[in-house]
């Protein structure tokens, strides 16, 4: 067995990327089921030279992390449902204060404590408005251990890229399953650095004037430039503003930068779309179940296809409206009460031919479960 | 270097009241760091939320202005990282012990090497003046309107309970002392704690009857004196200033060192 094939957990396959794409600073807070990723990146690494912290909650894990990035690190934090509630209001401080940092929330059972160790994809809608005031967030998931490992990657990469938290929404199934993961050689994937400013010592840096490309050239705490970071509105200095003109044109800086540039960001795949007559839409653990039924009806010659998002937030909406447009039925799978369901109602020009098989009970939704509904909304029964 | 090259002049002039001791909280800060001849690159400054976090936005260090009561898990995040830098926290009395008191216990607890300001003048001055865990029974605030009567925590106390290694406390009158115990406090390897009692002339002395400014520092001056005087054993009322506690303990980045050294098994 060559060194770079392993099985492992989903849990582990996230860890593997995070490591991949340069991860060297963790904080954390122990919650089932994403426990795994503070428990081996204990281990792992100070083994590299990198630095893991245990901290005294959720809310201090995130906290930790952004002060981690300021200095120019790779960081990232995990949790599950209540420890993602705690960090709302640090994540919309990385949002306004445009820090490069990545969530993970392996998602399980809520509201509240609910059912920690079941899986669930009930934090969908959080993860886009659980912070208060308006913003916009990149957030993903992925189905398979092959798959968590580069959307991982890809989430330092364009946290980096647009300055901005990155929540990776995993889920109990794919962070507990175990099954074969291949890590690429290092550089096969292509990763992004720190942009770091080319303005010289004793020359005034602006932290927060975009560049003509838009984005924010930065400075590591500790260097050579000092400047002020902020959750309130703020300048090109990052210095407080309640000018209306400075609160106006950053709200629309933080919004547009990911708004603008949805379908460019939209991660997803394809799977017998050519010719479907109705169309699956799912992701993560859910998209599994959802796959197996489009393979084994194709084998029986029924037109099913398959459309697995990665990319949640921004809502790839024009995607998805163009990838439904030709299908009797769309049918959205999830294991919540209709989360992206809505999202893909709203983006189709057929709302009426959009439904839900969703499954909220702890247990993962079987092909079987996607078969029996998809047979009631032909109208055949079960 | 002069204590005015300290200061971002653009950020002037300030947000505080006439009369409210952070300004004279700052001076006294930024005498001690003078003394330290430190690089202005070398200081990282983190606050939370309220009228004595705006402090890091008139300094010229790295300044991290954040939410409220995380200042310490920011900082902690930004020390860990980069264990050569010296970070300086100062909080108010609620951002550090009410919304801050977990982060504030754990820093202490892990003896990491960063000093905490703890400003206490009793209220919370941006809300306008309601009372804080500093305030203490008796005390009239706009949320204890027949007067308060929750117990106070004491600062030092709680710190040294809690694990810090240097606790010391004075008032905004006494400036020199501010300067001296806050460049002590940097010097400290591991967690120190320097509480600074304010005034807070708008909130806590118009509702407490307790007199403009002046009067205010004044009582600082009448009603404090140095740790062990003779002043305290004829009058245990007196809250003493100076240094309570000094003491040697393992600093947490350097532990982490270690554990990094045996992870590597000594390839570094």
């Amino acid at each position: 067995m060559s060194e770079n094939k392993k099985f492992v957990q989903g849990n582990e396959a996230c860890i593997e990327g995070a490591l991949y794409a340069g991860l060297d600073f963790y904080a954390g807070y122990p919650i089932t089921p994403s426990t795994e990723i503070a428990e081996i990146l204990s281990y792992r690494l100070p083994r590299i030279g990198g630095k893991f912290i245990q901290m005294e909650d959720e809310i201090a894990s995130l906290c930790a992390i952004i002060g981690a990035s300021l200095t120019g690190r790779k960081a990232m934090t995990a949790t599950s449902g209540p420890g993602f509630s705690l960090m709302q209001e640090a994540l919309g401080y990385a949002v306004m204060a445009e820090i490069p940092c990545v969530i993970v929330d392996v998602q399980r059972g809520g509201p509240s404590t609910g059912i920690p160790t079941h899986g669930s994809q009930g934090d969908i809608n959080q993860a886009r408005w659980g912070t208060h005031g308006d913003h916009a967030i990149i957030a993903m998931t992925a189905s398979t251990h092959q798959d968590v490992f580069a959307v991982t990657v890809e989430a330092f990469n364009l946290a980096e890229t647009y300055r901005t938290p990155v929540i990776l929404l995993f889920d109990e199934v794919v962070g507990h399953m175990r099954e074969r993961l291949v890590i690429p050689e290092p550089g096969v994937i292509p990763l992004v650095d720190r942009l770091r400013t080319s303005v010289k010592k004793g020359v005034d840096y602006h932290p927060y004037l975009p560049r003509e490309d838009g984005r924010l050239p930065m400075s590591d705490f500790g260097g050579v430039h000092r400047y002020n970071v902020t959750g309130l509105f703020h300048d090109m200095w990052g210095f407080p503003s309640a000018e209306p003109r400075v609160v106006h044109g950053l709200l629309h800086h933080l919004v547009d930068k990911l708004e603008n540039r949805t379908n460019l960001l939209a991660r997803y795949k394809e799977y017998y779309l050519e010719d479907a007559e109705h169309l699956l839409v799912s992701y993560g653990s859910a998209a599994r179940s959802a796959r197996h039924v489009v393979e084994k009806r194709r084998l029986r010659g029924e037109k099913l296809g398959l459309l697995e998002l990665q990319t949640l937030w921004p809502f790839p909406d024009t995607i998805v409206r163009e990838k439904c447009a030709g299908a009797k039925s769309v049918i959205v799978v999830e294991q919540n009460m209709g989360q992206i369901f809505r999202e893909v109602k709203l983006a189709v020009d057929e709302p009426q031919k959009v439904f839900l098989a969703n499954r909220i009970d702890g247990v993962f939704i079987t092909p079987v479960d996607i078969m029996n509904i998809f047979r009631i909304i032909q109208g055949k029964g079960v | 270097m002069a204590v005015k090259d300290y200061l971002r002049e653009r950020f002037f002039p300030h947000m505080w009241c006439p009369g409210c001791g952070h300004g004279m909280v700052l001076n006294g800060m930024l005498q001690g760091i003078e003394k330290l001849g430190m690089s202005k690159n070398e200081i990282v400054m983190v606050s939370g939320i309220g009228c004595s976090a705006r402090i890091s936005g008139y300094v010229d260090f790295h300044t991290l202005h954040t939410i409220h009561g995380r200042a310490l898990a920011f900082a902690t995040g930004v020390k860990m990282s980069l264990p050569e830098l010296n970070l300086i926290v100062p909080m108010g009395d609620g951002d550090a012990l009410a919304i801050g008191g977990n982060h504030f216990i754990h820093a202490a607890r892990r003896n990491i090497d960063i000093t905490a300001i703890v400003m206490n003048n009793r209220i919370y001055g941006m809300t306008g003046g309601q009372f804080s865990p500093l305030s203490g029974p008796g005390i009239r605030a706009t949320t204890a309107p027949f007067t308060n009567i929750d117990y106070s925590f004491d600062v030092v106390e709680l710190a040294k309970a809690a694990g810090a290694t240097f606790v010391a406390r004075t008032t905004s009158y006494h400036v020199q002392q501010i300067a001296d115990l806050i460049k002590k406090a940097i010097l400290h390897e591991g967690f120190s704690v320097v509480e600074i009692l304010s005034q807070c002339p708008t909130y806590f002395g118009r509702k407490n009857k307790a007199g403009d400014a002046v009067d205010m520092v004044r009582w600082f001056k009448n009603n404090t004196t140095s740790i062990g005087s003779k002043a305290k054993q004829e009058n245990p009322d007196l809250i003493e200033r100076g240094i309570f506690l000094q003491t040697e303990r393992p600093e947490y980045c350097n532990e982490y060192d270690k554990i990094v050294e045996t992870a590597m098994g000594g390839q570094r």
